[in-house]
């Protein structure tokens, strides 16, 4: 009894508080390491996050002046003598009239110190080479006002448009500068006269792309990109959807679905450009299909967003409870009936879903698509899914590539607009998901 | 007569043949439903089958096989200015003349003469495909009315057709796979015809350009992607760097620490980082990121190029760690509650918990998802096109500019190319390379993933 009892005696006071001590010590240290190892947690995602916002805060930040541009408004005296000499009013003698001139005059009248081919040369470079269409559009919209001397505002070329928003640095020495002192100072007598304004940039969502980047639109890599996705949706979804009723209802448990099993999950996983070699490779030189084309584009993002779609699929057909296709076998519909009359119909909005996730991914996709040409400089608006075309994040690409300052800001205003779609199409697939959300 | 107007045109056909195929069936019935085999519909539908199946069949035969039989055509007889070996390139100049009215070189008489024949060839070959496809077609509209009576077995037929159709679509898969190989194979055989194996695997100079004529001097070109492998690596490597830590914190933070709200939101915030295009990355680390790092670098005495390694794999880094982070929480979340509850009753924090039980516990799953991430990361192209820079450098220094495997894929292959160069053919030799590796990669992470997930169930 006092054996036990002597074994299990309490430590002296000293010893115990010593350990106590250590105890609290280490337990200290323990909570110490908790709270560093939630800060690294926190740290990461923090980290993340930063990266995220700093992103998309450069792009919008970058970007948003994109969507303004600068014009200048000139007294153009539409001289009868220089548009339509006969005064025949056809439309082909008027589009082909030296409007360059009309221009060159009214800026002469603003600036007559101006004198000799290379300043005056200097001076007009202030306006976009497209300055003369603008005048053309005038005069054939408005025939009557021949003689007269009219108000026409005009873009500014592009660093022009940059000076003005302030990407330019007056301070650096002339030599250094895009802008030299003689084109400065006729630009700021014109802002002192008011000529100079701001004005929304229509041009970037109505036109196609062009190497002034004063006039480079999107409009033509939107239209591309629209052609190329329904390529992509209409062989992607009926082919990813037949595949899923197939594997899901149908198919035996045997080798070969095993293997397009695994086929399937690798092909997912298989890297971008490998598709643009297959689409190179068997689409344009086995089967001679034309180069840069929607139809092609979308044929191969259509395999590329195969697997993603045939994986949201099964998911979709595997959640309707069996108990449904019981009563419709029951009911005495034949499997393929069951499957077409009541499971089809009960899992469409979960394949939806697939789809336009499928279809956002094929939409951000640029690597395979450089391989089957679509890079090429586009400036015509697509017509049909033959045609030449671009698609957005390739438009993206090259206007990166461009050395042009002013195409830092197209490329940004690019993104966003890039950005915008994906948002779209994600959202619809959440409220899509949302809507027919249902527990069996 | 363009091929979708001839598809639409059989398309129509076939919808007539369905109420071709309907109203037969009641006829041939005395008007009645009673007494058929299978509803009126499914005898429609057999029509529309017999009628668009074949037509459709013999229309792409035809598109698949109509430019290379052209072509045959054409190279059989070729004007007697033309050598043998220049043949390629001028079918190409023909075909562009005819497209477009114009080439690059000159025009020469041989060149309109058989553009013109080419043309022709083609106009005839459009008209008897329309007449072929459409006889087809109505034949068999005709053969398909043919057989309908009350007791054909309309509907098993159908659905027998349907139930190949079903096949058919989940095969693609397997076809996709079997298409990549062949073209990767077959163009690489043909450029291991000009450089050996060893060199390309092991050479230590990538320098693809070559000679355009024979007399031009230091340009012969040499193919030793060893330098592409090393760059490869090295942003692979500094991309891991960057993106398992944090793809791992974040997990473990998201399903360890984070309570439901705060999950709610931050989980949508990292996958918003995996759906940004890869483009945008590209311009970000081309035009920020690089521009930073060369500065902050300079500022501490370091000499680093405009297109940096670094700047490039921090990018990636980041554009990889909803992958990790997603992967590994859902392995992190399939540990089983009465672990955690066991380590906590032993007195153990969260920290160690996490640390000695749920991490050890979810490790093979982890390590399946880093895997996947490696392949994501030496298969990514537009971050390394844009930021990675094109010089085959051989080095290890994260400071200086290097490129990849597939930066070369994406810059030798863009543009007009001819298909007997070496310097074209290298990429699909580069492409086998990267598919393989991504592959294996791909096919063990997936194992180990998929066996780590059944293990608790």
């Amino acid at each position: 009894m006092t054996d036990v009892a002597n074994k299990y005696t309490v430590e002296p006071f000293s010893a115990s508080v010593e350990k106590r001590e250590r105890f609290n010590r280490l337990l200290k240290k323990r909570y110490a390491a908790e709270a560093r190892f939630k800060m690294w947690g926190i740290a990461a995602i923090s980290v993340a996050v930063v990266f995220l916002v700093l992103l998309l805060g450069s792009i919008i930040m970058q970007g948003s002046s994109a969507f303004v541009t600068t014009r200048v408004t000139l007294d153009v005296h539409l001289d009868p003598a220089v548009i339509d000499p006969q005064g025949t009013k056809d439309p082909k003698v008027l589009a082909a009239a030296d409007y360059n001139a009309l221009l060159r005059k009214s800026m002469q009248t603003l600036f007559p110190e101006v004198e000799g081919r290379g300043p005056t040369r200097a001076m007009m470079s202030i306006l976009s080479s497209s300055a003369p269409y603008a005048v053309a559009d005038f005069v054939r919209e408005n025939p009557d006002q021949i003689g007269q001397t009219v108000k026409i505002s005009v873009l500014t070329d592009d660093i022009i448009d940059m000076l003005r928003k302030g990407y330019i640095d007056r301070n650096v020495p002339e030599s250094d500068r895009k802008v030299d002192d003689f084109q400065l100072g006729i630009y700021d007598k014109l802002v002192s006269t008011g000529a100079i304004a701001a004005a929304l940039n229509t041009d970037l969502l109505t036109t196609g792309d062009s190497r002034e980047p004063e006039n480079a639109g999107l409009w033509g890599a939107v239209v591309g990109s629209f052609l190329t996705l329904i390529v992509t949706i209409g062989i992607s979804f009926p082919l990813g959807v037949m595949a899923a009723i197939y594997l899901e209802e149908f198919a035996p448990k045997n080798r070969w679905t095993d293997m397009i099993e695994v086929n399937i999950n690798n092909l997912a996983a298989v890297p971008s450009i490998v598709f643009g070699l297959l689409g190179l490779a068997v689409f344009l030189n086995f089967f001679g299909m034309p180069r840069s084309a929607p139809l092609v584009g979308g044929l191969v993002l259509a395999l590329q967003a195969l697997p993603i779609i045939i994986i949201a699929s099964r998911a979709a057909i595997k959640a309707v409870p069996p108990s449904i296709r019981e009563a419709a076998l029951g009911m005495g519909a034949s499997p393929l009936q069951t499957v077409v009359h009541h499971t089809l119909p009960l899992s469409m909005p979960g394949m939806l879903t697939g789809a336009i996730l499928g279809m956002a991914h094929a939409l951000g996709e640029t690597a395979p698509l450089l391989m089957i040409g679509m890079v090429a400089f586009i400036v015509d608006i697509p017509s049909g899914f033959t045609s030449p075309a671009t698609v957005l994040p390739v438009q993206i690409y090259l206007w990166a590539d461009s050395p042009e300052r002013a195409f830092v800001e197209k490329t940004s205003a690019a993104i966003m607009v890039l950005l915008v779609f994906l948002v779209f199409m994600n959202a619809a697939a959440i409220y899509l998901r949302k809507k027919f959300e249902r527990k069996w | 007569m363009p091929s979708y107007i001839l598809i639409a045109t059989i398309l129509v056909l076939s919808v007539i043949g369905y109420y071709m195929g309907r109203s037969t069936a009641l006829a041939r019935n005395g008007g009645k439903v009673k007494g058929l085999h299978s509803l009126p519909g499914y005898y429609g539908y057999y029509m529309a089958l017999w009628c668009a199946v074949p037509a459709l069949l013999v229309a792409a035969l035809w598109l698949i096989f109509e430019n290379s039989i052209i072509d045959g055509l054409i190279l059989a007889d070729l004007p007697a200015g033309v050598p043998a070996d220049r043949a390629s390139l001028f079918m190409t100049d023909v075909r562009n003349f005819s497209q477009n009215g114009a080439i690059a070189g000159e025009v020469t008489d041989a060149l309109r003469e058989v553009s013109a024949r080419y043309v022709a060839l083609h106009d005839y070959s459009g008209i008897a495909l329309a007449i072929g496809a459409l006889a087809v077609g109505v034949l068999g509209l005709a053969f398909g009315q043919a057989r309908i009576r009350a007791s054909l077995r309309a509907r098993p037929k159908v659905e027998r057709a349907m139930m190949i159709a079903l096949m058919a679509a989940s095969t693609i898969a397997v076809l996709t796979t079997v298409g990549i190989i062949m073209s990767l194979l077959f163009e690489s055989a043909m450029f291991f015809e000009k450089v050996s194996v060893t060199e390309f695997l092991f050479g230590l100079q990538w320098s693809p350009q070559t000679a355009m004529r024979a007399d031009q001097v230091g340009s012969t070109g040499s193919f030793g992607a060893v330098p592409l492998f090393a760059g490869t690596l090295l942003i692979t490597v500094i991309a891991m760097v960057v993106a398992v830590p944090i793809g791992l914190m974040a997990a473990i933070y998201m399903s360890e620490y984070a309570n439901r709200k705060v999950r709610a939101v931050l989980k949508p915030v990292l996958e918003v980082l995996a759906g940004i295009p890869t483009v945008v990355y590209g311009f970000f680390a081309a035009l920020t990121v690089a521009p930073f790092v060369r500065m902050v670098g300079q500022s501490i005495g370091l000499d680093v190029a405009s297109e940096s390694a670094l700047a490039a794999g921090i990018v990636m880094g980041i554009m990889i760690v909803p992958f990790v982070s997603s992967l590994s929480d859902d392995v992190m979340t399939a540990v089983p509650q009465a672990m955690r509850d066991g380590s906590y009753g032993l007195g153990a924090t969260k920290s160690e918990t996490i640390k000695r039980v749920i991490l050890p516990a979810a490790l093979p799953g982890v390590v399946g998802a880093v895997m996947l991430a490696i392949s994501r990361a030496i298969g990514e192209t537009m971050i390394v096109v844009m930021a990675a820079g094109l010089s085959a450098n051989l080095t290890a220094n994260p400071f200086e500019a290097v490129t990849t495997v597939t930066v070369q894929i994406a810059t030798l292959l863009v543009g007009d190319q001819e298909f007997d160069s070496p310097k074209t053919l290298a990429t699909f030799a580069l492409g086998l390379v990267l598919f393989i590796v991504t592959l294996c990669l791909n096919i063990v992470a997936l194992r180990i993933v998929r066996k780590y997930r059944e293990q608790y169930e």
